[in-house]
């Protein structure tokens, strides 16, 4: 009883004393003491569970409908690169880099699924470096936006100027244009592939300029990929161009080529047309066309869905795990026997 | 019989002490002219003295003047090997291999550095107008002439007269010609050299004393020849060549700088050793600059990461080189023929080594730079919290805590030792007369801290341990009323006359004068009061005398010869004034331990009285003298187990005729010369120290500082260890411990001290060794028993206690043993270190840190603390009434030592958890961000490209990570103040390096790795060649690394969520502000065409886009499950301290059961020998002992 008493007057004791003090300084504040309200959350067996059991039930679905998704996607690729090349041919350099030839190639391709428009038309290179320093360096955005700053090209060395005159565009990425060309038959009709807003709206009316127009471009010695399409002559039309600048991040990257608005049938079979221009054999790089639709998610992404299947099935995993511990080793939270000098080699 | 006898002052006599100074001594003379004794000194003729060039008396202490500090103090920031290497970085930034801009790389070094040097150039510009001012303070110069004028300090030179006037400081060390006083005495305070704030006497050559006026400087000249300049306080040796004759010197007539001329009215003397030459500058030592624990590992952690940044740089310059030499020829698309030197693939060696300083730069986010901004800010926002807090704040002062350097928080909460200083620190230096007993009757109700307490834990009546000491404190302080200063005594049986009435008056009669006639005090008469202060060699003797006072016996004046005493009730008219004529007085001294004085009354009557050491008050009484002997022994018992200092008080009644035979002897032993003079005295002085009569004893309490013996228990319990060095006497030093409670009753003392000289000299005889070699082989021995007898303690409870006094702490430092002597250190609970000069307490921290390996801080007050202060690991200081040196020289300055708890359980735990957390975390998030631009280096053959915007990883340490982390490292608790100061032993958790262990550290590095692999392949994974959106487009280089961005933002982001504990608003709003203002940013960003493909990124090609969602979700909690998973596991299986003290505040159980977390509180300190709990139990033990040995054997039960 004497004990309780004390005890109890100590702490009015203390909570006057504070008061006291507390009252006598102008300085003093609940943010200077250090003593703000503060949540302090603390990882209860409740909560790890919780927590896990969460995660699970969010991931799992999103992790089943993007796997759907992904599947409903149909794909059709075609790698031309070698086939395109006469079988006569041993040089495949010599002759893609020989101007007088005229480079076409006709590719069969059959429709494994239905595929409801719109479809995407693809080219896929591959082990091509657009993501290499010297490349991605290459450009100049002033000169692409503005009329006046033609003479901008800081940056694009080695194909910068031509005779003293600024190229526009300058620089090694839109000096190496992709100049493949498909043309698509389907069931000997003709199908046609929609060029118009395959590039973001944003770099058509922002970034490249609708007065700005081609100078001296792919007029050097050496030529790198396609010249640009005379019949529109400002830059923001140039959708392949623009589409091209957009660098991609892996040396292993597809770009969008163009729409059909064709829905296709199983088992139709399209006939490609293709002009096989593009240098890719010096590196040995593969080229592809690509077919494909896209859900909400995009293109064909197995591995979003997968991903989201297995952390969520995991965390299920961890939250039956942590139970089972909790249920064969359970400490009740504050227990204060796991105090470190309640603990068996410290403890009396 | 002359005044200078009276006063003979015998602490200043060190090693040379045999140079006597009443004549030429050949000892002394022998040693000058040799080597390290060339300095001469042409007093009073600058002309002759010039040519010599000693210093002058300038002084400066800073680190730069205006022309080097810019060359040194950017030498001083470019010596951290962190920032060479952003300098290195920043001017590479100029050249073309250079993957950023380089504004980017020079800002943020220039606000570091510049930040560093103007804290640097404030500072020294404190310590030069510090030193201005004491350059430019006024001193009486001799001009000639017999003239003297004022002259700024900095101006003296050696070989000057001045006169210094009462209470100045001495501008350099002098040597003392004459005084005001007609025997060239005068009185010198010290305290800024040895931290006593007793009166030390210094006398002047007889040779000197007729200079005593301006006018005898006329023609005064003389030359003295002396020692270089030493750091050694206690000792001097030097001839004094004058009128023909030479006259040695001893440090008798020095007079040392920065002590203080006291009581006496003006002094001459000779400028001997100037500036930097004196002995107090020669005792600074360099101030160094302390850097803690953390930042050292950090630095390692630096080389570490330095390490990988090197090796991922050579990873990536090599495949570099190899891609170059046999890839590029074949990317036609990048035109390799017209390639430059930086990708030319004639000469891919070249390319490779440009190309790898390109990756140094690129890959440098691994040791971010931001990470010493945010830390440096991150202190000085702790410190300032430490400034603030109004538990440290003293309201007598009106000062509170100071972090005066910012470098050391996190140091604080890993202290392993605890040096501190005594006097000034633990005490007040105020003495209280408490109790006495006279006649066999104890006196005195007061009673001492332990004894309250103790009676009041007895009184609690049950025997657990659960009663907090608080209670006991409590109560403690409210009873304090204060007497006069002094006294704390009360009893109305001796008070208001009222001990006349006793049936032992005439004893209690005896006693008071005993008091109030047996001393060397000096009274000083206050003129506007008309009160009386007295000036007194030791606090005690000022204590009985301001205690004789109250009880009606006012010493009021002392003349040459007589002692004049106001007797308020020995008469019935009333007041009388007696004189008392003063025949000899027998100095104190530590090896006589007595002190006596023969006096004549004014009745003739012949008395001696003599006041004590019991032990050798004891020996020396008379048969009939030992009425009270039992009972004073009790007493006295008593008393020193209370705490209090006693001495014991005799007396006896000389015969004419005995004390006139043995006055003649003694006069012939006073007059003679030679070596043996002083034991001859001594002899002498025994021989009528005899057949004293016990008259009784006084107990005086050390008055300690408000708190400190509660401080040092929870210290104590905390697991910290202390250490007290002293200046003192060892009795009183030995006293104070027993004050505070570092020593008790039952303690086993182990107390190293080298044996008197003569013994010394006879064992040096008998074994044909040097008395150096001697003493050091009888020390050995001593530690040697020492460590054996703490060997073979088999008691568990037994408490050992080293006690050691200076001249022992000499040799003890030496090479050869200072191992040994820290060793039997160790196993001691408690270590006391007396009479120690300044540099001993900086040698013997040193010692502790460089012996122990653990933080060390040093605690004290005075000037002679400085060295100490400096060379331990944390200096605090003291800022109380005492000079301001020892707070100049300390990282932290507090106003009482009680703060020190709170500033070290409290704080210190708080900063170093938080900085231990902090770098933690910052070289995870560092590291997981870095290593993805490696990985994506080998996606983009290993060109230098980043697939960030540069202005994401500009702004990921500056904006978009950085407050979180600030605001752990600034906000994070644990658990609650409270808690820290209830549960000691979470403390433990800094001394044991719970938190920035390497196991901790590779773990959150490990975490790094892992998050930057997640983030980096997942994204690869899902952003591979698909389409992304609906529309068909596929995802270019921009939108890949603004994904990737987003989930490293997210995912360091929910991390230091789930590191932190405690959050408050500003948590929250840094924390989630943080990802929101990176949504903001790179809306923002996308509206400014500057952006380049990040143009409208989030609007129209992101945002809109699932999978961009998706990914930053499945990133996010794929780099938070395994630390999830690592937390939730150590909680539930492994949890730490403070995870259950979190818990139990968290299910309110410390207010459901209270008895469990009073008990839990209790059990949280560390088990100790030492302090106030330790020695509460002790006593208890004791108690019960004695009631158990009544019945059967009965254990004592502790709670289990």
């Amino acid at each position: 009883m004497r004990t309780f008493r004390t005890h109890f007057s100590y702490e009015a004791l203390l909570e006057l004393r504070s008061s006291y003090t507390c009252s006598s300084v102008k300085t003093d504040s609940k943010f200077t003491q250090q003593e703000l309200p503060a949540c302090k959350p603390i990882l209860t067996p409740k909560w790890v569970i919780s927590v896990f059991v969460l995660i699970g039930v969010i991931f799992v679905p999103i992790g089943v409908a993007s796997l759907r998704a992904s599947q409903q996607v149909v794909e059709i690729v075609d790698r031309y690169d070698d086939a395109c090349v006469p079988a006569n041919v041993t040089d495949k350099l010599a002759y893609i880099q020989d101007k007088s030839i005229q480079k076409s190639c006709t590719r069969t391709l059959t429709v494994t699924k239905d595929m409801n428009q719109p479809i995407f038309v693809y080219y896929q290179l591959d082990n091509f470096y657009q993501n290499h320093r010297r490349y991605v360096k290459s450009r100049s955005d002033d000169q692409l936006r503005d009329k006046s700053k033609a003479a901008v090209t800081t940056n694009c060395d080695p194909e910068a100027t031509l005779n003293g005159k600024p190229i526009v565009p300058c620089g090694l990425i839109a000096w190496s244009l992709f100049n493949d060309t498909y043309n698509l038959i389907l069931n000997n009709d003709n199908l046609t592939v929609d060029k118009k807003d395959i590039s973001w709206k944003s770099d058509r009316e922002h970034k490249f300029g609708s007065d700005v127009f081609p100078q001296n471009f792919q007029q050097g010695p050496l030529i790198g990929g396609k010249t640009l399409d005379p019949n529109v002559s400002q830059l923001s039309e140039q959708e392949d161009l623009i589409v091209w600048m957009r660098t991609a991040a892996l040396p292993t990257f597809r770009k969008l080529y163009g729409r059909i608005h064709v829905d296709l049938k199983v088992n139709d079979t399209i006939t490609v047309h293709l002009e096989n221009n593009y240098n890719t054999y010096s590196f040995g790089g593969k080229k592809k066309l690509v077919l494909s639709t896209t859900t909400w998610l995009g293109g064909k992404n197995d591995f979003l869905g997968l991903a989201y299947l297995t952390v969520g099935g995991l965390c299920f995993f961890l939250a039956f795990a942590f139970t089972l511990l909790y249920l064969i080793k359970p400490r009740k939270s504050g227990d204060n026997n796991y105090l470190s000098w309640n603990r068996p080699p410290v403890g009396r | 019989m002359r005044w200078s006898k009276l006063y003979t002052f015998n602490c200043f006599r060190g090693h040379h002490g045999d140079a006597s100074a009443d004549g030429p001594s050949s000892d002394g003379a022998g040693a000058v002219g040799g080597p390290g004794f060339s300095r001469v000194v042409h007093c009073n003729n600058p002309g002759l003295q010039k040519p010599l060039k000693y210093p002058t008396n300038y002084i400066t202490t800073t680190k730069y003047n205006i022309i080097t500090f810019f060359p040194k103090a950017i030498f001083e920031q470019f010596r951290r090997v962190a920032n060479l290497y952003f300098l290195l970085t920043a001017i590479l930034s100029l050249t073309p291999v250079c993957p950023f801009s380089p504004v980017s790389m020079i800002a943020p070094l220039a606000f570091v550095v510049g930040l560093s040097m103007l804290k640097e150039g404030l500072e020294d510009w404190r310590r030069f107008i510090q030193d201005m001012k004491v350059n430019n303070r006024k001193i009486a110069v001799h001009k000639g002439d017999g003239e003297f004028m004022y002259r700024h300090w900095e101006e003296l030179c050696v070989g000057d007269v001045v006169k210094v006037e009462k209470d100045q400081f001495f501008p350099a060390d002098l040597l003392l010609l004459s005084s005001s006083y007609e025997d060239g005495i005068c009185y010198v305070e010290t305290m800024n050299l040895d931290g006593e704030t007793n009166l030390k006497v210094k006398r002047s050559l007889e040779a000197t004393l007729p200079l005593e006026e301006d006018e005898s400087f006329k023609d005064f000249q003389a030359v003295i020849r002396c020692e270089d300049p030493n750091p050694s306080l206690y000792t001097f040796t030097g001839n004094f060549e004058y009128e023909r004759q030479v006259f040695a010197l001893d440090p008798g007539q020095i007079l040392l700088r920065d002590s203080k001329l006291r009581n006496t009215s003006f002094i001459y003397g000779v400028v001997i050793f100037t500036g930097h030459d004196s002995k107090v500058m020669q005792n600074s030592t360099e101030s160094p600059s302390k850097r803690s624990r953390i930042e050292k590992k950090m630095d390692l952690i630096i080389y570490i990461l330095f390490t990988v940044l090197v090796l991922i740089s050579l990873i990536s310059s090599i495949g570099f080189a190899v891609r170059i030499k046999l890839d590029l020829p074949h990317w036609w698309y990048l035109q390799p023929q017209k390639s430059n030197k930086l990708d030319d693939p004639s000469r891919p060696a070249l390319s490779g080594i440009f190309h790898l300083i390109t990756a140094l730069i690129l890959y440098g986010y691994l040791i971010p730079i931001s990470l010493y901004v945010s830390i440096e800010l991150v202190k000085v926002l702790q410190a300032h919290f430490i400034n603030q807090d109004i538990h440290m704040f003293d309201e007598e002062t009106g000062n509170t805590a100071q972090a005066r350097t910012s470098n050391l928080n996190e140091e604080l909460g890993q202290v392993h030792t605890v040096l501190s200083d005594k006097t000034g620190t633990l005490t007040c230096n105020q003495m209280d007369f408490l109790k006495c007993s006279i006649a066999g009757v104890s006196y005195g109700v007061g009673s001492s801290e332990v004894e309250i307490a103790a009676a009041k834990h007895m009184a609690s009546g049950d025997d657990d341990h659960d009663m907090p000491l608080e209670d006991i404190w409590e109560e403690n302080n409210e009873d304090e009323i204060e007497l006069v200063e002094g006294v704390t005594f009360s009893d109305d049986r001796l008070m208001h006359g009222n001990w006349t009435k006793e049936p032992n008056s005439s004893t209690i009669l005896l006693f008071f004068r005993i008091l109030a006639l047996c001393h060397t005090a000096i009274p000083e008469t206050n003129e506007a009061t008309g009160s009386i202060a007295y000036e007194a060699e030791s606090p005690d003797e000022g204590a009985f005398l301001v205690a004789a006072r109250e009880f009606g016996f006012e010493f009021f004046k002392r003349t040459q010869s007589s002692v004049f005493v106001r007797e308020k009730h020995t008469s019935p008219n009333g007041t009388t004034e007696r004189e008392f004529k003063i025949l000899n007085l027998l100095e104190f001294n530590s090896k006589r331990k007595r002190m006596t004085v023969i006096l004549k009354d004014e009745d003739g009557q012949i008395l001696l009285f003599c006041k004590g050491a019991d032990s050798i008050i004891f020996d020396r009484l008379a048969k009939n003298g030992r009425v009270y002997e039992v009972d004073t022994t009790r007493h006295l018992n008593d008393y020193g187990e209370a705490g209090l200092r006693t001495l014991a008080l005799s007396y006896r009644v000389l015969e004419e005729a005995e004390y006139s035979s043995w006055n003649a002897e003694f006069l012939r032993a006073k007059t003679s010369i030679g070596p043996d003079r002083e034991l001859q005295l001594e002899r002498v002085s025994d021989l009528i120290e005899r057949e004293l009569i016990l008259v009784g004893a006084t107990a005086v309490e050390d008055k300690l500082q408000k708190g400190v013996p509660q401080c040092i228990d929870r210290l104590a319990q905390a697991g910290l260890k202390i250490w007290v060095l002293t200046g003192d006497k060892m009795e009183t030093a030995i006293n104070i411990g027993y004050a505070c409670s570092l020593l008790r009753q039952g303690m086993k003392q182990i107390c190293l001290s080298i044996p008197t000289g003569d013994q010394v000299a006879q064992d040096a005889k008998k074994s044909s060794l040097t008395t150096e070699q001697a003493a050091k082989e009888s020390l050995l021995s001593q530690i040697a028993n020492g460590s054996q007898m703490v060997k073979l303690e088999k008691d568990p409870d037994a408490a050992f206690a080293l006690v050691i006094d200076g001249k022992a702490l000499a040799f003890a430092l030496e090479d050869d043993m200072k191992h040994m002597f820290l060793n039997l250190a160790i196993e001691c609970a408690s270590v006391i270190c007396c009479r120690v000069s300044p540099k001993q307490k900086a040698l013997v921290t040193r010692l502790v840190k460089e012996g122990i390996g653990q933080t060390t801080l040093a605690i004290g007050d005075g000037a002679n603390d400085v060295g100490m202060i400096q060379e331990a690991d944390i200096g605090v200081g003291i800022s109380g009434v005492e000079g301001m040196q020892a707070v100049m020289a300390s990282d932290f300055s507090i106003s009482q030592f009680r703060f020190l708890e709170r500033l070290l359980v409290v704080h210190g735990h708080w900063c170093y958890k938080r900085i231990a957390q902090m770098i933690c975390y910052f070289f995870y998030k560092n590291i997981a961000f870095g290593l993805t631009i490696f990985y994506f280096e080998a996606f983009a053959g290993f060109s230098g490209q980043s697939v960030y915007d540069d202005w994401f990883m500009l702004l990921f340490n500056v904006v978009l990570t950085s407050l979180p982390v600030i605001s752990l490292g600034v906000f994070e608790q644990d658990v609650s103040s409270e808690i820290c100061l209830q549960f000691p032993a979470l403390y433990q958790q800094g001394p044991k390096n719970l938190f920035f262990d390497w196991y901790r550290i590779l773990g959150w590095m490990g975490n790094g790795l892992y998050s930057s692999l997640a983030i980096f392949f997942l994204n690869l994974c899902i952003f591979y060649d698909q389409a992304i959106r609906a529309g068909g487009q596929t995802a270019d280089m921009a939108a890949v690394g603004t994904t990737m961005f987003t989930c490293i933002i997210w995912a360091v982001n929910m991390q230091i969520a789930l590191t932190m504990s405690h959050f408050t608003w500003i948590q929250h709003l840094f924390v989630w502000g943080s990802i929101t203002t990176w949504y903001v940013f790179i809306l923002a960003y996308g509206m400014t065409l500057r952006s380049g493909d990040n143009y409208q990124i989030l609007l129209e090609v992101l945002g809109p886009a699932p999978i961009y969602w998706a990914a930053t979700l499945l990133v996010t909690a794929a780099c938070n499950i395994p630390y999830l998973i690592h937390i939730s596991y150590q909680r539930s299986c492994n949890p730490l301290d403070h995870h259950v003290i979190q818990e139990i505040k968290y299910l309110k159980k410390d207010v459901e059961d209270q008895t469990m977390w009073k008990r839990e509180r209790s059990k949280a300190r560390q088990k100790t020998k030492i302090g106030f709990t330790a020695r509460v139990d002790a006593k208890i033990k004791q108690i019960k002992g004695k009631l158990h040995k009544k019945g059967p054997s009965l254990t004592i039960h502790t709670v289990s």
